[in-house]
């Protein structure tokens, strides 16, 4: 696949307030890609510096191989969803879709079609003479999502484009979203702060913190192999443990954790005396009643201090004997249905060895 | 950066535009000449020619007198009129929005003549009566409209936590619904004495030879050219202007900033 | 509890109906009866004054009226409209600033801003002075006491009217609006047009409103500044009332008045609806 942006070398400051620190970044043709991070991280800034809508105060900007840095809005070929919608009040359904095509022109019978052709597509042909109060949030989704598109962008850029859904609508709509990017076949650049939108959503996922972007790469990538500890934190749950590499062989590093030694593989060339996090997902840890086992090496004590129930899986609190508490996801299946845990019993916990992730500290810690 | 240069000239243009002709009044309240647009040095002498005619001062103090107490009655009723649309369902509800609405943009001179023609009706004679009634009423929806942009801003359970807590409708109106407007309430009533102060057409028609009042003196006065006394006149109002706006400005601004 | 409800909601309605409905019924009342030398009012009841109102002379002031109106209106709307968006856009912290200066001459009296029209425009006033020292002109301009005067001081008078409703509404106009027309592919003469006009539209009528009608009705403005020869509708029901002595007719013509704010405001009740957002 070729690059369909690429961003090279942008910053910006909004007076004092540096936004971009020096973005690299290739899009490639028909994916789904997705900014991810914290309000203020600068993700909205990218995305209105690939609209047009900001300049950048360095760097360029290529859209399909040609530089756009200082190219308008107006004459980009690019559409953006806003957040909000923007649908303009004052116009019908059919209206709002059709005002691309009236800005370039397009002949009336060519536009007839084409929207009605967009309305079908998303399901709102019957709703062309409405005005957007009129409709329900999803609807009016759709109508934003129309009314970009047919415009035939060669990138459609969303800004948080869910964020004013309520939780089934939302769900729904990531489905419709991701189905309508396949079959249109535009690269879709998306932005949200919510992390499970991301992962489910996209082909690749780009974490962004202040300004810079911490990683990239597919869901799957930064959810298991997150590159620093602040990204494990934002992607998902994480139990971090703290600690100092006290041993090392070409293929193990030792590590003492809550007073006991464990062994387990090196994966970045650690060396002695390194300050580590050692991470590991909750549904990695394991929880073993008193009475299920006998050999406890590897294993930490700890009480069981909350059940939270959710369903599908149930969620145990364990205080360890420092003080500190580790979270762990048990799934129900059907070969081990005793799932039944009491508040204050007694447990062991433990994690596959190799499942969990080492990382470095950070610079700024 | 172009652009933003040409916004500002065209803005400063129109503030020119705004300006020019009252600071030209100002300025000349000021010349030593009574007929010249040329400068002939600075004096006080129209001022001093103002405060000694007593004609004057009797209309203005008779004007004084109708503002007070035509402003503070439009208040009160002002600020009954903003708290019930706010707080009560009642029949008419709506009507009573509307016809506050149009008697804010009805011109004055509508409602002058139909004053003119109820006065004459029921036997008011044209003098102080006519006048303080006819500028209560007209300053009545100026004060509720400001009042009612503030009252609909606060909160209604406030109302309901007041009653939970044992207060009756005249309590509530005292400790907590005039506490909480005042500002508003305040900037209702600075608005109505200018209103009262300047209003010429409405009081042209229901006003009688007995009691004159400065703004149809003023007219009077201005019918008959312009004169470096009505400008030191003008200049004094217009000083009595700015105050009063920048009063109730401050009054609105800090309470916001609150 | 009733007794304060009934209490506040009582004293307004009876205030509004005394002072405001009853005047106004007695006006329709008035409109329709013949004047009387002795009693200012007689029967029979006539449709004759609102027949008048088509007679040459007073059809010639209605239209004259109108076109000032509209003209001032005009005036007020181009000029007042590119300022108000400029003000309203602004986000600099002199913003409270410059929304005080155009406040301050919003409630200064329009006597008073006449007059200054009036010392400006006379024959030795500051216009005219300028002018010649500039050596633009070489005789003094006679534009006191002229149409145009006229139309120079009701726009100037009414110039605040215009910019502040506009002001409100361009304010609350959300720019996302304009920046999805500009994401669309719109040029910024079709933002404006189809986009901007439209979503501030209830500001322009209402700004209209508030000049159109005074413009017309503002009797001493073509007193002080058009000589005798400049009269509107204003001057007409002021001398119908206070000089003539024909009230069923200065009533008649108050009514044509009033029937025209109606009107507006309906179409500003209607732009209102349409481009409501929620």
């Amino acid at each position: 696949m070729s690059n369909i942006i690429e961003i090279k070398g942008v910053s910006k400051h909004f007076g004092d307030d540096q936004a971009l620190h020096n973005i690299n970044l290739n899009i490639k043709n028909g994916e789904f890609l997705t900014l991810l991070g914290p309000s203020g991280c600068g993700k909205t800034t990218l995305l209105r510096i690939l609209s047009g809508f900001e300049t950048a105060n360095s760097g360029t900007i290529l859209l399909s191989g040609k530089d756009v840095t200082d190219i308008p809005p107006e004459e980009r070929h690019v559409n953006l969803v806003f957040q909000n919608y923007a649908l303009f009040p004052h116009m019908t359904v059919f209206e709002n879709v059709a005002f691309g095509l009236r800005c370039k022109h397009t002949p009336l019978i060519e536009i007839n079609e084409r929207v009605n052709n967009m309305l079908n597509m998303v399901k709102l042909n019957k709703f062309a003479i409405r005005k957007p109060h009129q409709l329900s949030g999803g609807q009016q989704q759709r109508v934003a999502i129309a009314r970009a598109v047919i415009n035939e962008p060669i990138v459609l850029l969303l800004d948080e484009p869910l964020s004013a859904l309520d939780y089934h609508l939302r769900r729904n709509m990531q489905i419709e979203l991701k189905d309508l990017q396949r079959r249109l076949g535009i690269t879709f650049v998306f932005v949200t702060h919510d992390q499970e939108e991301a992962l489910s959503m996209s082909d690749r996922v780009a974490v962004m913190h202040a300004g810079c972007i911490d990683q990239l790469g597919t869901p799957r990538d930064v959810y298991e192999e997150p590159c620093n500890v602040r990204v494990a934190k934002f992607i998902g749950q994480a139990n971090i443990f703290d600690t100092k590499i006290v041993h090392t062989t070409q293929k193990t590093i030792q590590v003492e954790i809550e007073g006991e030694i464990f062994t387990l593989k090196n994966s970045d060339e650690f060396a002695v005396d390194e300050n580590v996090h050692i991470v590991i997902r909750p549904e990695d840890i394991e929880v073993w009643g008193k009475t299920e086992i006998k050999d406890t090496t590897g294993m930490l004590p700890g009480i069981v201090e909350q059940v939270i129930y959710k369903g599908s899986t149930v969620d145990l609190i364990v205080r360890l004997h420092s003080g500190r508490s580790v979270s762990a996801t048990q799934f129900f299946n059907e070969d081990d249905e005793n799932l039944e845990y009491d508040l204050h019993e007694k447990v062991w916990v433990k994690w596959m060895p190799g499942w969990e992730v080492t990382l470095r500290h950070m610079d700024t810690e | 950066m172009k652009n933003s240069i040409i916004k500002s000239s065209y803005a400063t243009l129109v503030y020119l535009l705004l300006y020019t002709p009252i600071a030209v009044i100002i300025i000349f309240s000021f010349n030593n000449a009574t007929f010249s647009s040329l400068w002939h040095g600075f004096t006080w002498h129209w001022y001093k020619v103002l405060f000694h005619d007593h004609e004057i001062l009797t209309v203005v103090l008779h004007s004084l007198t109708i503002g007070v107490l035509a402003s503070t009655t439009a208040v009160i009723i002002g600020t009954l009129a903003a708290v019930s649309l706010f707080r009560y369902q009642f029949n008419g509800k709506q009507l009573l929005h509307g016809l506050l609405f149009i008697l804010i943009i009805s011109p004055d001179i509508i409602m002058g003549i139909s004053l003119l023609i109820l006065y004459n009706a029921i036997n008011i004679p044209l003098g102080f009566w006519s006048l303080l009634l006819a500028h209560i009423t007209f300053c009545i929806p100026f004060v509720a409209v400001t009042v009612y942009s503030r009252v609909t801003t606060l909160n209604k359970h406030i109302f309901e936590a007041a009653r939970d807590l044992g207060a009756n409708d005249f309590t509530i109106f005292g400790k907590i619904v005039i506490p909480l407007l005042l500002p508003a309430i305040i900037a209702g009533w600075l608005l109505s004495f200018t209103l009262s102060l300047d209003d010429v057409i409405i009081s042209y028609f229901v006003s009688g030879p007995g009691y004159e009042i400065l703004p149809l003196k003023i007219f009077s006065m201005v019918r008959l050219g312009v004169k470096p006394e009505v400008n030191a006149l003008c200049t004094i109002m217009l000083g009595v202007t700015l105050i009063i706006v920048l009063l109730s400005q401050s009054v609105l601004l800090n309470n916001k900033k609150r | 509890m009733l007794a304060f409800k009934r209490f506040s909601i009582g004293t307004i309605w009876t205030w509004l109906c005394v002072f405001a409905l009853l005047p106004l019924i007695l006006v329709i009342l008035t409109s329709f009866l013949t004047s009387d030398i002795n009693h200012l009012v007689k029967f029979p009841a006539t449709f004759a004054n609102y027949g008048q109102l088509f007679n040459d002379a007073y059809l010639r002031i209605l239209l004259q009226s109108i076109y000032l109106a509209a003209s001032c209106t005009l005036i007020c709307l181009i000029i007042g409209y590119p300022f108000a968006f400029i003000i309203a856009r602004n986000k600099s912290r002199f913003r409270p600033l410059l929304l005080l200066l155009v406040i301050i001459p919003f409630w200064t009296s329009s006597l008073i801003r006449t007059y200054a029209i009036m010392a400006i425009l006379k024959t030795k006033g500051i216009l005219n002075s300028a002018l010649l020292a500039m050596g633009i002109i070489h005789h003094p301009l006679h534009i006191l006491y002229s149409y145009t005067a006229v139309l120079i001081g009701t726009s100037y008078d009414l110039l605040p009217f215009m910019i502040l409703p506009l002001f409100a509404n361009i304010e609350k106009l959300d720019s996302t609006y304009i920046d999805a027309a500009r994401d669309l592919g719109a040029s910024k003469i079709r933002t404006f047009i189809k986009i901007i006009i439209p979503l501030t539209l209830s500001g322009i009528i209402s700004g209209s409103i508030l000049v159109f009608l005074p413009a017309m009705t503002m009797f001493f403005i073509p007193i002080l500044l058009g000589g005798a020869k400049n009269l509107l509708l204003g001057n007409l029901i002021e001398n119908q009332f206070l000089t003539a002595n024909n009230w069923p007719m200065g009533a008649a013509i108050s009514i044509f008045v009033t029937l025209l704010m109606c009107s507006m405001i309906f179409l500003y009740w209607k732009s209102k609806n349409k481009s409501l957002t929620e």
